[in-house]
């Protein structure tokens, strides 16, 4: 299973964690400050995995993002390696192309697709174009709930003009 | 809003600043949700959250993630949820209140509300909330949108995981989800159905005979289906469901030949057919790979199997020469020749720029060592030892040990090659290493002048290598006088001339350096007084330098100091008898005792992080001081018979714990190696006991011991008054162990009454008594335990605290294993010394560690029922 996700920026800034077993905050400060260390420093042409306390971590680069995910030894890193990547492609399509500040700005919206990608450590969908519809018909959800909320307040406030 | 928020983090410059920006941002959100501000709810969150990706505490916004999720609205539940996820933990008791919403959400209309609230079951519910809402996850796999039935598949195996006993509850509705078209299903019902497996046999048996017929037929499927553009990666058909179809086979075929035959054919396909020319690809064929190698099979598989990872071996990829070092590890079990076949390349990765292949390349080289390559593999390893980076160098050092210890057939090859280690990466070697060197050139007579003085000549290039310094000091003492007259040259030997002045010069800068350690300095000290009755005619300029140690800042050099100089000036009649050449070392013991320290050795170099489920290795947490009173503080645990070893090796750093293992010695002849080695060690008055019995067996003299041991005695007596009462008795043994018959010390003290310390369903704690004789404030404890389940408990760990009045010493424990059902039983014998006899009854808080099921467990017990007056 999948342990943790960690986006983290090529200056070491976080942009996005989700943790799938227990990590205090403590914890979680450590692994991501010890982490970034190992994987910042690595070469262009080395491995995409690099052990980690007893745990394989697979990273993959895209663009200033490396984005990180820790299995379990007996999992298959190709796999993870293809489940970054299909992260990064339902991300693009939704943003469209997307860059480090959509992410940064739209962080709610970058863990909302995850939610859809991933769930209890494990894929819950191989499907790029389902995650893209679920995470519409959701969006629309909130875009009717807010417009009717700004209506109700229209017709209060012209009540009570 | 919350993107100016996050614009002002953005533009902070410095780190204070960032902070100043946070505080005051955080302060408003507390203000605003003292006022329970509806409307500001969900950006107060939004807010929370950000600041808590940035590692600021941001716990008081727990309440409104409850709040939120317990609103109507979808969008309030939406952001709930998603803060829920991200703030709490399963660890936090405030989980508990989110119980009923999420029970209610999960039987919402709408069914987007039920999917946040599988969502946030599945990322972080807690076994009790697992027990609670299992019914409505195991309802929802039947739902009938497809997209909540695949998330209550993976939430089910969350469930699964906290709650082992309900997977039963799950079998019928995962093997029917194996039946579905929809892909997102297939996969987490696959995934489902493996994770229960894993945890109950019923399903695995039941899975076995009922579906493997069908996901051999689902991945036959996906692998002949025709282009589709929705699930389609570089040309094949959704390669994660292939990827867990083969998963879920393995686990069915492994150790079923009947179900292994059945897929034997698909696995040929997939084998044969898959493309390696993309990532994709080659995942779906290693995950192929370690299917064929897990299940039954004749061997046909196998041979394709190997052929693959040799491909994958010889891949420019990086990534794919990883997986197959990972793979080829698994297979040396299974044709160790076909492995061998590879080894040139092997080698060459251990040598590669990326240190996971390294290290993966390392660890598999390890296992392809015999005894027809060892000389060549050490050889390289050792040459490349010289180049290789810093960071590698322990991990290298450590398995270089451990082969040439493990095809040592010839002492000089050994010999030569832990030199080579030595001289080259010293400060890597581990104690154990290097005493077992020891250990070894004690023994190997004939080599002694050959090996004094190769390690004469590699001290003088590479003084910075501690553990070299140690073992050149060490010989230096015992065979400086074969250094200085060529004694026993070898043929293959350069001639090299040492003066005596040369040999002390050696030890005087070990003693000098400034980066030697104490251990280090105390060895120095002894290989001089040895070397004042080698070389009498430097007996002056020896005693010199032992002088200058006298006003030492650290207690046990000033004190050895002040008693070798004690020796050299008023005792020359038996200096020589003193420090004549140590016995030779026994290997056996020593090697037992090895094998009793290994285990730990490992578990806590590669093991013990890995205990924890989730990496982060906790630091062993003493709740009271005591609980590690016996140790320095880098030994693990009072239990580990690798604490014990280095205690007895070297006592130097110890308080003075009442004779840890003088006073149950034989007084035959010593056979104590690592006393012996370095007797420095120990508190005191037993050394001085044990290096007297020494004396004694080698002297074979009747009269002379006791001459010699009062001489000693009264030498140390400056140490010996200083000392307790308690630590006077096993002298007293010692004196007595003299007498007519040897030891009879235990059986003399009072009876007491064994008492069940501890009872739970799982686990009974016995207690024998005993006390030791001479000494009323001491009772010897034998801890016994029994298991009372039917399960095995691994990694047993017994801990055990006292209040200061009570003195405690605990010995390692039988083993750390603890068959099921009262099937045999680990014994751990405990020293406790009451300061206040008579007065106060032992009290003590222990607390047992150990695994079964994968699962850690921890008990504490206060233990307040010892019998009166122990």
């Amino acid at each position: 299973m999948i342990h943790f996700v960690l986006l983290i920026s090529r200056q070491g800034k976080v942009r996005l964690t989700k943790w799938y077993s227990p990590y205090s905050q403590k914890e979680r400060t450590k692994v991501i400050r010890e982490l970034g260390g190992v994987i910042l420093n690595r070469g262009p042409k080395l491995c995409n995995f690099v052990d980690w306390r007893g745990f394989k971590v697979v990273y993959k680069r895209y663009a200033s993002l490396y984005f990180c995910m820790c299995i379990d030894q007996d999992d298959n890193e190709l796999e993870v390696l293809e489940i970054i990547h299909h992260f990064v492609e339902i991300l693009d399509r939704y943003f469209g192309s997307v860059c480090e500040l959509d992410l940064i700005f739209n962080f709610h919206k970058a863990y909302y697709i995850l939610d859809e990608l991933l769930l209890a450590g494990e894929l819950q969908e191989s499907s790029k174009k389902t995650v893209a519809r679920l995470i519409a018909a959701q969006d629309s959800l909130v875009e009717t709930a807010k417009e009717q909320a700004s209506s109700i307040s229209n017709i209060i406030a012209q009540a009570t003009k | 809003m919350i993107g100016d928020m996050i614009r002002a983090i953005r533009a902070c410059k410095t780190a204070a600043e960032e902070r100043a920006v946070v505080r005051k941002e955080c302060a408003a959100i507390r203000a605003s949700i003292n006022e329970d501000d509806q409307d500001y709810r969900h950006r107060n969150l939004a807010k929370l959250m950000f600041i808590q990706m940035l590692g600021y505490p941001t716990h008081f916004g727990q309440m409104e993630c409850l709040k939120l999720i317990a609103s109507a609205g979808f969008p309030e539940k939406r952001i709930g949820y998603l803060g829920l996820m991200l703030l709490l933990d399963e660890r936090q008791e405030v989980l508990m209140l989110v119980t009923n919403s999420l029970k209610q959400d999960l039987n919402h209309s709408n069914q987007y509300i039920v999917g946040l609230a599988l969502c946030a079951l599945g990322n972080i519910c807690s076994a009790e909330m697992a027990r609670d809402l299992a019914p409505e996850v195991e309802r929802l796999l039947q739902f009938r949108d497809p997209n909540i039935r695949k998330k209550a598949a993976l939430c089910s195996i969350r469930i699964i995981k906290k709650v082992p006993a309900l997977a039963e509850n799950f079998i019928n509705c995962a093997a029917s989800l194996l039946k579905e078209k929809h892909h997102g299903v297939l996969i987490t019902g696959v995934q489902l159905c493996a994770d229960l497996c894993k945890v109950s046999s019923e399903a695995l048996e039941y899975f076995r005979k009922k579906c493997t017929e069908g996901l051999v037929r689902t991945l036959r499927d996906i692998v002949n289906s025709p282009y589709s553009p929705e699930y389609d990666i570089s040309g094949i058909t959704d390669p994660y469901l292939h990827i867990r179809l083969l998963k879920l086979l393995r686990i069915l075929g492994q150790g079923d030949a009947d179900a292994s035959d059945r897929m034997t054919d698909i696995l040929a396909q997939v084998a044969t057919k898959t493309e390696s020319n993309k990532n994709a690809g080659n995942a779906i064929l290693y995950e192929c790979v370690e299917t064929i190698m897990s299940i039954e099979d004749d061997g046909g598989l196998r041979v394709l199997a190997i052929n693959i990872l040799g491909k994958f071996l010889s891949n420019r990829d990086n990534n794919i020469r990883y997986v197959a070092l990972n793979m080829l590890m698994r297979a040396t079990t299974l044709d160790a020749q076909a492995v061998q076949r590879h080894r040139a390349t092997i080698l060459d990765c251990v040598k590669d720029s990326d240190a996971s292949i390294r290290k993966r390349a390392l660890d598999l080289l390890y296992l392809l060592v015999n005894d027809n390559n060892v000389k060549h593999l050490i050889k390289e390893l050792i040459e490349y030892l010289e180049v290789s980076d810093q960071e590698f160098k322990g991990d290298l050092t450590a398995k270089i040990c451990s082969l040439v210890e493990k095809f040592s057939s010839e002492k000089i090859w050994y010999i030569d090659q832990m030199l080579k280690v030595l001289s080259e990466a010293g400060n890597f070697v581990k104690d154990e290493v290097w005493h077992a060197l020891i250990v070894v050139i004690s023994n190997a007579s004939d080599l002694h002048g050959y090996t004094i003085r190769a390690l004469y000549r590699a001290f003088l290039t590479s003084t910075e290598q501690e553990t070299l310094v140690r073992v050149a000091v060490w010989c230096i003492g015992e065979y400086g006088d074969m250094l200085v007259n060529n004694v026993g040259m070898l043929d293959i030997e350069d001639p090299i001339t040492v003066t005596e002045c040369d040999a002390v010069d050696a030890v005087e800068v070990a003693i000098k350096r400034h980066t030697s350690d104490l251990t280090t300095k105390a060895m120095a000290l002894i290989a001089l007084l040895k070397l004042s009755s080698r070389f009498p005619s430097y007996s002056e300029r020896i005693k010199g330098i032992i002088v200058q140690n006298k006003g030492n800042v650290v207690l046990e050099l000033q004190q050895r100091s002040i008693e070798f100089n004690h020796i050299l000036q008023k005792h020359p009649k038996f200096r020589s008898a003193l420090v004549e050449r140590m016995p030779v070392l026994d290997e056996a013991t020593f090697s037992g005792r090895r094998a009793g320290s290994l285990p730990t050795a490992i578990s806590t170099s590669s093991g013990a992080p890995s205990n924890h489920p989730n990496g982060i290795a906790k630091p062993a947490t003493a709740p009271i001081p005591d609980f590690l009173d016996l140790s320095s503080d880098d030994v693990p645990a009072p239990s580990s018979s690798g604490g014990d070893f280095l205690q007895d090796l070297l006592g130097v750093d110890l308080s003075p714990t009442p004779a840890p293992s003088g006073a149950d010695m034989p007084p035959k002849a010593s056979t104590d190696v690592l006393l012996d080695l370095l007797s420095i060690g120990m508190p005191l008055p037993v050394q001085t006991g044990l290096s007297a019995s020494d004396i004694l067996s080698s002297s074979q003299d009747d009269k002379a011991p006791f001459v010699n041991f009062n001489g000693l005695a009264s030498l140390s007596s400056l140490s010996a008054n200083a000392t307790s009462p308690a630590n006077a008795a096993p002298m007293m043994d010692l004196l007595d162990g003299r007498g007519p018959g040897p030891q009879k010390s235990e059986e003399n003290g009072q009876a007491y009454p064994s008492l069940v310390a501890y009872e739970s369903s799982s686990l009974r704690v016995m207690f024998n008594f005993s006390k030791q004789r001479g000494s009323p404030q001491t009772t010897l404890i034998q801890a016994t335990f029994t298991n009372l389940s039917s399960n095995v408990y691994n990694d047993f760990l017994f801990q055990a605290a006292v209040p200061k009045f009570l003195q405690l010493h605990l010995d390692p424990a039988s083993s750390n294993t603890l068959p099921a059902s009262g099937d045999g039983s680990i014994t751990q014998n405990l020293k406790v010394t009451n300061s206040q006899h008579g007065k106060k009854s032992l009290v003590m808080r222990v607390r047992i560690a150990y695994k079964t099921n994968n699962k850690d467990v921890l008990e504490e017990r206060q233990i307040n029922n010892f019998p009166q007056n122990l």
